[in-house]
């Protein structure tokens, strides 16, 4: 054989390769709905009912952050048809023209949403043009009755050195620095260096100091089995363990706190648009939302499905804040360019 | 040239998924957005964290692989002077958690560490210490300490500790005079595939050490995880590329080793 056969045969073997797969998954015939969304955040028996009412497949993946997500819709063969981004990250998407504005008439049941959360939800995508809210929550100290026996009323707790080594904290760049930053009586949408710089200095001391760990999912387990006196958790996520371990409470510091939504969007890159839609309708039907509220603990922006709720959940001040508590919370914006600052000086904790 | 076709299976897959993503890794380290720059590589050369970070790394990979040589090493002899069959069965005993995904394994850990050492065995809980990443490290990796350590020392031709015990050596002389210099590729390679997978790791330190203790390959992860969204691959694939030459030069220092063992230099 000689040199040129060789290198031929390579060239073809690589080919083969290749083909196999990018080409894999593309001859289905059937329609197929690609969702890409948060871990535990839907009841999967919501997804089978939708696949059985419209014949479809739905293939379902997960991650555990926004800027994840990001990263994959900026790709260039981006597959999925529905995403689930932050209030932030909307922003971050819209700037950079990755999603696609929804045909409204696709989505009847739009307008089951509370008008006061459309209206919050305008403030980072003007007119509801682009997204749907699909759960809300606050960040909030979860703590164990047992170990804490002052109120808990102030982010201060969490640097009090009576409590070392029984203190977590969550484990992402925004939601941590938020929580030194309003400590500090800034604004956790601050565009000054100096008081980034600021609230990570008092994050290292804590580390240093009080800390016993950061952690994302592994909180809920620690907190339920008692590990921890005190610990930075969303609100759903609260919610479920304070049902697991009866000692628990959460609190929303009097400080003030941050506000989320999580919104359902639509890439650009979506071919199938208007089944897509048709998914945000079936989402947005009050007795699904009800369903799936219930799963997965988040607070519903859906007006009509939290009529169909029972007390246990509409009385709960960790599921449904009063106005007070809400009042005193405030929600992320893009920073831009400024999140390198962020970076930075999270880079800097971390490694200290 | 037969045989030769029956290597282009491999010679493809190496292209694919050994060369391939290297190339991408030094391609982003000096691009950004398409254009050629040495930014993110200088941002990674210049910052101190790097340095640090890595150090840290070097430090607790040695000490793991330190660890691991040592319980390894008894494991291993012990098991070679076993008759055949029962060492047969233990090796395989000794492989067997492998048989289980090793982040399932660390989940364990973390239920042990967390829950079982308080609260069952009363002793203080080590979880997100240091401590706790080592044990992570020093457990996951163990059975690749043991395993080419025991095939060496199985191998050993017998007649040379019986004749160094004809010619009068005690035990602890034959040991260290005999056993041990003729073990040393075992060392090596044992050495080797506990520091590498070690100095990379960052799922154990990431699940055992809260966040608290996290070494040079969470940098890298948070780097690409977090940092890329801003459209800058550049500071991930620098610091990888960091790690890569460090993991280089190891491994010639234990080439090199093993080369001198097998030209008869004297290193024990």
């Amino acid at each position: 054989m000689t040199t040129k056969k060789r290198i031929a045969l390579l060239v073809a073997l690589l080919m083969v390769f290749s083909c196999l797969f990018t080409v894999g998954c593309g001859s289905d015939d059937s329609k197929t709905l690609n969702i890409l969304n948060w871990g535990d955040y839907i009841d999967p028996e919501l997804i089978e009912q939708f696949e059985e009412e419209y014949n479809v497949t739905i293939n379902y993946s997960e991650l555990p952050s926004n800027e994840e997500m990001l990263i994959k819709l900026r790709s260039s063969d981006n597959i999925y048809d529905l995403c689930f981004p932050s209030d932030y990250m909307i922003e971050k998407l819209l700037a950079e023209d990755l999603i696609a504005p929804l045909n409204k008439d696709n989505i009847p049941n739009l307008a089951n949403i509370d008008a006061e959360i459309m209206d919050i939800a305008a403030s980072f995508d003007e007119g509801n043009t682009y997204s749907v809210p699909y759960m809300w929550g606050t960040v909030g100290i979860l703590y164990n009755t047992t170990m804490v026996d002052e109120p808990v009323s102030s982010w201060n707790i969490l640097w009090d050195e009576k409590y070392a080594g029984q203190i977590l904290m969550y484990d992402s760049v925004r939601d941590s620095i938020a929580v030194s930053l309003i400590r500090l009586g800034y604004d956790i949408n601050t565009r000054n260096a100096d008081e980034v710089k600021e609230a990570a200095d008092e994050l290292i001391w804590q580390k240093q100091n009080v800390l016993l760990a950061y952690g994302t999912d592994d909180i809920k387990t620690t907190m339920i089995n008692g590990k921890a006196a005190l610990a930075v958790i969303y609100s759903g996520d609260a919610f479920y363990c304070c049902e697991e371990n009866t000692d628990l409470a959460y609190a929303v510091p009097e400080e003030g706190s941050n506000i989320w939504f999580d919104n359902i969007v639509i890439p650009k890159s979506s071919d199938n648009k208007e089944l897509a839609e048709q998914f945000i309708n079936f989402l947005c039907d009050a007795e699904v939302a009800r369903q799936n509220t219930e799963y997965i603990y988040y607070s519903t922006p859906n007006a009509e499905a939290l009529k169909l709720l029972d007390a246990y959940f509409t009385e709960n001040e960790t599921y449904n804040p009063s106005e007070a508590i809400r009042s005193r919370c405030a929600i992320f914006h893009d920073l831009g360019d400024f999140t390198d600052v962020f970076n930075t000086e999270w880079e800097r904790l971390k490694t200290s | 040239m037969k045989r030769k076709i029956f290597a282009y299976p491999y010679i493809v897959w190496m292209l694919l998924f050994i060369l391939a993503p290297m190339l991408f890794i030094l391609y982003y380290a000096f691009n950004i957005n398409g254009t050629f720059t040495v930014s993110g590589a200088w941002a990674v050369f210049s910052n101190a964290d790097t340095w640090s970070g890595l150090w840290d790394s070097v430090v607790v990979s040695l000490i793991t692989t330190a660890l691991c040589l040592l319980i390894g090493y008894p494991a291993a002899y012990i098991l070679s002077r076993m008759k055949k069959s029962v060492a047969g069965l233990m090796s395989v005993l000794l492989v067997l958690p492998m048989w289980m995904n090793f982040v399932l394994r660390t989940y364990a850990w973390q239920a042990i560490l967390r829950d079982f050492v308080p609260d069952v065995l009363g002793l203080p809980s080590i979880m997100y210490t240091q401590a706790a990443v080592m044990l992570g490290l020093v457990y996951n990796f163990l059975p690749f300490m043991i395993l080419p350590l025991y095939t060496t020392l199985s191998k050993m031709d017998k007649s040379y500790i019986e004749a160094a015990r004809d010619l009068g050596a005690n035990g602890f002389v034959t040991f260290f005079r005999v056993v041990l210099p003729l073990s040393v590729p075992g060392i090596v390679s044992g050495i080797t595939m506990v520091f590498i997978p070690s100095i990379t790791a960052f799922t154990v330190p990431a699940m055992l050490g809260g966040g608290m203790n996290e070494l040079y390959g969470n940098m890298i992860e948070r780097a690409f995880k977090m940092l890329a969204s801003e459209g800058n691959y550049s500071y991930g694939s620098s610091l990888a590329i960091v790690l890569f030459v460090c993991v280089i030069i190891s491994t010639v220092i234990m080439n090199r080793m093993d080369k001198n063992q097998k030209e008869g230099g004297q290193l024990w």
